[in-house]
């Protein structure tokens, strides 16, 4: 290998790197100025993180807003991983002609985008908070309802089954066990990886959602952190010391589950494509 | 058994609210009194200058970014893949960290990193590419450019993580046959990383094309679809016309189906192009 050409590569990325990084050093940076030396551009650290999150806890609702969506992401993810998962052991494990057709409906769903459906599910929701005012419009139950279910992790946790050992179910049945409790007893402590790698994307997909809060929930108090970082971030006298903080804390929980389970995450993608 | 609740959710969440949308285009009116109109509102479609300039949009960030991102995404995970290179790990996860980040926060630091008098701006011209600050935000040809920069910066990680997958599952024995025959590294990239790597790219390409058609939360938070409408997304478009204008649902989904065709007949472009009826 030639020595330029290695040269070349170790630029190149280090390149990517720093650009990758760049806002986020900048976004921590900011967080510990003064407004006025953000919009000046100062890129030292400054003194001003204490008074930042002071600020920012005593002027903006921001810990309710934390609250939401943590009740939001958490029963999602816990909900997603059940479903999706009995699903892709479904169709893999106890496969047949009309369930590889199901399936197949299922994944055009992918297909679907938000936008199309976003305007009949409003009206669905509108329609249920008659009826069943907890699940209806503006409760964070409205939320994670049409959330959760997702072809995507649905493939994903399929394609992962093609990977699990057959016989450990064999010898499970031949201990007597019902098809529900292999389930429970034998796929879920084996699949840890794939579990971790799910729950990933749909943590992080669910604490980063925007577009149906914003639709669903009206009450200021029941705002989410996405939909507060955007109000903040579009005042007309925007304290960017404040919002930086902000922001800072709101991708702290997402950067902390990815650095935390990484390695399962990696783990994880690698078996899906398979 | 297993797959009953899921089936019943999709079907509720995704299939139904479809034919809803159907139903609903159809139909005209403020609010919640709507009434049937037939064709009306695929015909106002042709005519209605917002949608257009919408359509445009969102085709110009497809165009550009979709292709750009993939090659890039490729390109350094066919680098990463390296197992001679030091730093990998600390290389891919740099790289992939903005995908961490929420779509609406990394919106507002775009926003003023790219600001007039923001960081970008100064740092071009302390080393004197320009001479004045480029208005990023505010000018309409600067404000697309600023989206297709935030995009390919949040999504760019993401996609090489499923390239990378992709080519650890390549046996190795396939790259030494073809040093022995003496092939070079680019043509050993061309014959055999590519053909192999067909199936994520059809993947990669469909979902970036869908994603991209739903583009919303970078719009609404750099630019507000500004100046005028010069970066207005379709989606945002929708959200419009249901929840900020005078609502009309029915014109709304109808302007949400075009999304659907537009999708629908990429996809098959996409399939027709990789060649390949098993993607």
């Amino acid at each position: 290998m030639d020595k330029l050409k290695r040269a070349f590569v170790y630029i190149f990325l280090s390149v990517a790197a720093f650009i990758s990084i760049f806002p986020f050093l900048w976004m921590i940076i900011s967080a510990t100025n003064k407004s006025a030396d953000v919009t000046k551009g100062r890129l030292l650290p400054g003194s001003q993180l204490m008074d930042n999150i002071k600020n920012l806890f005593t002027t903006v609702d921001i810990v309710p807003a934390l609250m939401n969506s943590a009740k939001i992401s958490v029963s999602t993810t816990v909900l997603a991983m059940v479903i999706a998962s009995l699903a892709g052991y479904g169709f893999e494990i106890y496969r047949s002609k009309a369930k590889d057709v199901v399936f197949t409906i299922l994944l055009l769903s992918m297909m679907i985008p938000f936008a199309a459906i976003m305007v009949p599910l409003y009206q669905m929701f509108a329609g249920v908070s008659r009826a069943i005012p907890f699940i209806g419009l503006d409760t964070l139950s409205g939320v994670v309802l049409p959330t959760f279910t997702t072809a995507f992790l649905i493939f994903f946790f399929r394609q992962n089954t093609k990977m699990f050992p057959r016989e450990l179910l064999e010898a499970g049945r031949i201990d007597g066990l019902s098809e529900i409790s292999l389930f429970f007893r034998i796929y879920m402590p084996t699949m840890k990886t794939t579990y971790a790698a799910a729950g990933i994307i749909t943590f992080m997909s669910s604490w980063n959602n925007y577009l149906w809060p914003l639709i669903v929930l009206q009450s200021p108090e029941k705002k989410t952190i996405p939909m507060l970082i955007s109000n903040l971030g579009s005042s007309y006298t925007p304290d960017y010391g404040i919002i930086m903080t902000a922001i800072v804390i709101s991708t702290i929980p997402t950067a902390l589950v990815f650095f935390l389970m990484q390695k399962h995450f990696v783990a994880g993608m690698t078996g899906s494509v398979k | 058994m297993f797959i009953i609740l899921a089936v019943v959710m999709i079907a509720a969440f995704y299939f139904y609210p479809m034919i809803q949308a159907l139903l609903l285009s159809f139909k005209s009116g403020k609010g919640m009194n709507l009434s049937y109109v037939g064709f009306d509102n695929y015909v106002r479609l042709f005519s209605d200058k917002t949608f257009l300039t919408a359509v445009k949009n969102t085709f110009i960030y497809l165009i550009i970014q979709v292709p750009i991102m993939i090659v890039l995404a490729m390109f350094i995970s066919v680098l990463l893949n390296d197992s001679k290179l030091k730093f990998r790990g600390l290389f891919r996860t740099a790289i992939f960290l903005p995908a961490v980040t929420s779509l609406v926060a990394y919106s507002i630091i775009f926003k003023y990193l790219f600001a007039t008098d923001g960081l970008v701006n100064k740092l071009l011209m302390n080393v004197h590419l320009i001479t004045n600050p480029i208005q990023w935000i505010t000018d309409p040809f600067w404000a697309k450019i600023t989206i297709i920069i935030a995009i390919t910066w949040r999504w760019t990680g993401y996609n090489m993580i499923f390239y990378l997958s992709a080519l650890q599952n390549i046996d190795h024995s396939i790259y030494e046959a073809a040093k022995i025959d003496g092939a070079s590294s680019t043509r050993q990239f061309f014959g055999i990383t590519i053909p192999l790597l067909k199936p994520i790219i059809l993947f990669t390409s469909i979902t970036s094309t869908i994603g991209t058609l739903q583009l919303f939360d970078e719009v609404v938070n750099i630019t507000k679809g500004g100046p005028g409408n010069a970066s207005m997304s379709i989606s945002q478009y929708i959200y419009n016309l249901s929840f900020k204008y005078t609502s009309d649902f029915g014109y709304a989904a109808t302007v949400s189906y075009s999304i659907v065709i537009m999708i629908v007949i990429l996809a098959i472009v996409q399939f027709k192009a990789a060649g390949d009826k098993n993607g």
